[in-house]
């Protein structure tokens, strides 16, 4: 049951970064993105951790995709096909760099093949909110005090860098 | 079910994002591709804590996805900021320091 859920997720999430990439709208794009993480969340609970699939469909899924499209319909790019041209020098060099990538990838990960262990017994209870907020608020209270800061600090820079006329309002 | 599967599928995904970098043009599909890129690396990550049955590997994904949702704010508002000044995210086209 687990190998066809596992096959059924990774499927639809590799079609769908292939679809992400080859496909000529934006929006089509972030949709099939958005297919793509809820696929990737799945494979998290496949793996026995139930929050970070929770927190992936909402915050990946849910926040930074809505923000993704937000930015797509401010700007109106529609006129998109100059933006996709005939094969060229980067297609090639692209995919060529891609294959390398992925070979060392594969055999970094062939090397290791066979003597990985299989899923934890005790993974049902790790992958809880319970056990990750224990965690968080007490070995790692100060990393989630400095998250808080590095939000906040992210959300005025972006108000400030998306300020309509910046440098018309230094000048006077 | 083997763990291989597991890290096998984060290194497609990877590569997929890597080959979107190299050779899409619109800076929007580039900062999605890197964001795919990111999730692939948390897949390996809650791959890698699965099979030890320790919540470390956890935490590390849930602080890689705070900084992405950062990420994601401020390359946004860059990539508007751009659009006022340039009226494209054609990164072809925006050759400022281009030597």
């Amino acid at each position: 049951m687990e190998t066809y859920l596992f096959i059924l997720f990774a499927t639809l999430a590799v079609a769908a970064a292939i679809g992400m990439i080859s496909s000529k709208d934006t929006v089509n794009s972030a949709l099939f993105l958005v297919l793509n993480l809820i696929s990737v969340a799945g494979i998290f609970l496949l793996l026995k951790a139930q929050f970070l699939a929770v927190v992936q469909v909402l915050v990946y899924g849910g926040a930074i995709m809505v923000l993704f499209l937000f930015v797509i319909m401010l700007l109106n790019l529609s006129d998109e096909e100059h933006m996709l041209s005939r094969f060229s020098v980067r297609y090639a060099v692209g995919f060529f760099l891609g294959v390398i990538v992925l070979s060392q990838l594969l055999y970094a990960i062939a090397s290791v093949t066979g003597t990985l262990p299989q899923i934890h017994p005790e993974m049902e209870q790790v992958g809880t909110v319970e056990a990750i907020g224990d965690a968080l608020f007490t070995v790692y209270l100060l990393p989630v005090l400095v998250t808080a800061i590095l939000l906040t600090a992210a959300v005025v820079g972006a108000l400030l860098l998306a300020q309509r006329n910046i440098s018309d309002k230094v000048n006077k | 079910m083997e763990m291989d599967w597991y890290l096998g599928l984060s290194a497609v995904l990877f590569t997929i994002g890597v080959i979107g970098v190299l050779t899409k043009k619109n800076a929007i599909v580039i900062f999605m591709c890197a964001e795919l890129m990111l999730n692939s690396v948390n897949l390996t990550l809650v791959s890698f804590s699965a099979q030890l049955g320790d919540v470390h590997g956890q935490i590390l994904v849930f602080f890689a996805l705070c900084v992405a949702a950062a990420e994601a704010a401020v390359g946004l508002a860059i990539i508007i900021a751009i659009y006022r000044n340039n009226l494209t995210v054609d990164v072809t086209r925006i050759n400022l320091l281009k030597w």
